[in-house]
């Protein structure tokens, strides 16, 4: 398992460093100078070159990459352009959106698709199968930030249950917070659960044709006795990883519904950074984001590997 | 024929067809503006209704649907067109060091965050379908290379490759002539899914900005149209919703049926 852990370890180290210059070079290709977006068409020279000393925009590319991965490492992530905070803060700020809504949708996708799948696996075949398969096919068709604007229109402007957007902060309480944030995370987690049924349903199937279910069976337990003694926990493995990978995709996957509902989460920070120009902000946003996914896949791939030794032994 | 192959390739073909015949055909030109016949719920005049400057729905969906697909179709064809000589090359060379760069590359495009990277290009290096068509084509490379080098790898132990060899076939002869042919069932069907995907990748750009610019008429720009609005005029964000959830549920539909055809045994798990 160390074998295993060290490895693994080694290429994650090579995949954030290879996503750390993907992402800087595509920023450095990116058109447009900050420095004079910031001071705007009457600057002179002068005053331009300084800003561009104190941006460190004069250092060589080396330099500038080296200073962003350092400055990382140290959790200095820079100073915006445009708002002249550090960008740690700003992001800190914002994670407090996008963090529970990642996780608050993936709770609400949990408690959806297990049952979902469950019950279908259950009833293979019959109607009930066949209702719940057919709902997650069209699921995973839907977009999600079209169920978004749905989930508003139903539940916000017909019902008036729920705002239509912007978010309460946590300095009203939880519940505000929580209440600001669970049509955004319908949202995100229906599509999810739809994948995470189908995933759930397959596996438990898998499971259930297998030779000590089978025994159970013959030693007289029900096949509902049989699936919730000996064939869920052995089902959950694959499930599992899916729901490592689904976090990940949650977390990047917000940034269209903090649109929707104009959350100031990560994703919005995103976009105003793109049309303000603010580079450092969109870099150091995207390396966080690439350097999350990256980190749960790590884990996923680990904690899989720790109950499945077969996995182990193949790489 | 299974259900699936037949309702998913009926919606499919629809969708193909809307798209063919909006090149000769619209009700309305997609971009004449009406003013006052704006926000008109469907009618027999407009079917889809109209929206804010009064255009025609219909009409709109039609040439979208066009857009729709030509981004996927493409986004798809980078994926094949690059992905699978990379598998096929991986497969023929397994466990050497250009099958552990091409796999190791493709873990690492797999790793990112694919929307995030997606708005990232189309952001720096301007909005507009050619650069979405790039952004969701990258990540079609690492799909199909997986596909092929999972579906090439058992055939390499086959038999009738070893009598090609004898034969005195290269490695590069074989994968087109012997390996190809075998695994293009396993290619068709994951197309179809990523062509699906594509239409959904296509649309969420094209929603945030970053997809095809007007006066080109896109679903997603159609939905972004529509938030504001969603209120008063609840029909212009079921419409092109609806065409969006239709076509990706028909392409899914159609890759299932694909797939069930190709493996008989898979008929009975699947529904």
């Amino acid at each position: 398992m160390l074998r295993y852990t060290l490895k693994r370890l080694m290429s994650l180290c090579i995949s954030l460093a290879i996503a750390s210059l993907v992402i800087f070079a595509v920023i450095e290709i990116a058109p447009g100078d900050p420095a004079s977006l910031m001071l705007g068409v009457n600057a002179t020279e002068e005053t331009l070159a300084a800003l561009r000393t104190e941006l460190g925009l004069d250092q060589t590319k080396v330099q500038r990459y080296l200073a962003w991965i350092g400055g990382m490492l140290r959790g200095d992530f820079g100073m915006s352009y445009q708002y002249r905070t550090p960008v740690s803060e700003m992001i800190a700020q914002r994670l407090w959106v996008s963090l529970p809504l990642a996780l608050y949708a993936l709770a609400l996708s949990t408690l959806i698709a297990f049952p979902a799948g469950i019950y279908a696996a259950a009833r293979r075949g019959k109607p009930g199968d066949i209702s719940v398969m057919g709902a997650t096919q069209v699921g995973i068709a839907i977009p999600n930030f079209w169920f978004a604007m749905m989930l508003v229109l139903i539940f916000a402007i017909i019902l008036r249950w729920f705002s239509a957007g912007g978010c309460a902060g946590w300095d009203k309480g939880f519940f505000a917070a929580m209440k600001s944030l669970t049509l955004p995370a319908i949202a995100l987690a229906l599509p999810q659960a739809a994948i995470l049924a189908r995933v759930m349903r397959s596996s438990l199937l898998d499971v259930l044709g297998e030779d000590f279910v089978r025994t159970a069976r013959a030693k007289g337990l029900s096949r509902g006795q049989a699936l919730r003694r000996h064939g869920l926990r052995n089902a959950l493995i694959p499930v599992l990883t899916i729901l490592g990978l689904q976090f990940s995709f949650l977390l990047a996957g917000g940034i269209i519904i903090e649109q929707v509902f104009y959350l100031p989460g990560l994703g919005r920070l995103i976009f105003q950074s793109i049309s303000a120009r603010d580079l450092i902000v969109v870099e150091s946003v995207t390396m966080l984001l690439v350097f999350a996914v990256i980190v749960v896949n790590f884990a996923v791939d680990l904690a899989y590997a720790a109950v499945d030794p077969r996995l182990r032994a193949r790489t | 024929m299974s259900r699936n192959l037949i309702l998913g390739g009926a919606l499919s073909v629809l969708v193909v067809i809307a798209a063919l015949v909006s090149f000769v055909w619209t009700p309305f030109e997609h971009t004449a503006m009406n003013i006052p016949a704006k926000l008109q719920t469907p009618n027999a005049a407009h079917w889809f209704g109209t929206d804010h400057f009064g255009r025609d729905m219909f009409s709109m969906i039609m040439v979208g649907a066009r857009t729709s697909i030509a981004v996927a179709f493409v986004a798809v064809g980078i994926g094949v067109g690059l992905g699978v000589p990379l598998g096929l090359w991986a497969a023929a060379r397994q466990g050497g060091w250009v099958d552990e760069i091409i796999m190791r590359g493709n873990d690492l495009i797999f790793a990112f965050p694919s929307l995030v990277i997606a708005i990232l290009i189309t952001a720096i290096f301007g909005a507009g379908a050619v650069n979405a068509i790039i952004a969701i084509g990258i990540f079609n490379i690492p799909v199909f290379a997986r596909v092929t080098r999972g579906g090439a790898l058992p055939l390499w132990a086959r038999e009738f490759i070893l009598a090609a060899r004898v034969a005195g076939k290269g490695a590069a002869r074989i994968s087109v002539e012997h390996i190809l042919p075998n695994i293009a069932n396993l290619l068709i069907v994951q197309a179809t899914i990523q062509f699906s995907l594509g239409i959904l990748a296509e649309a969420a750009l094209s929603y945030v900005g970053l997809g095809a610019q007007p006066p080109t008429p896109s679903w997603g720009r159609m939905l972004a149209d529509a938030q504001t609005l969603v209120s008063i005029a609840p029909h212009m964000a079921l419409v092109p919703g609806f065409a969006i959830i239709l076509t990706v549920l028909g392409l899914n539909l159609l890759g299932d049926g694909l797939r069930d055809v190709r493996d008989p045994r898979l008929r009975v798990a699947r529904v």
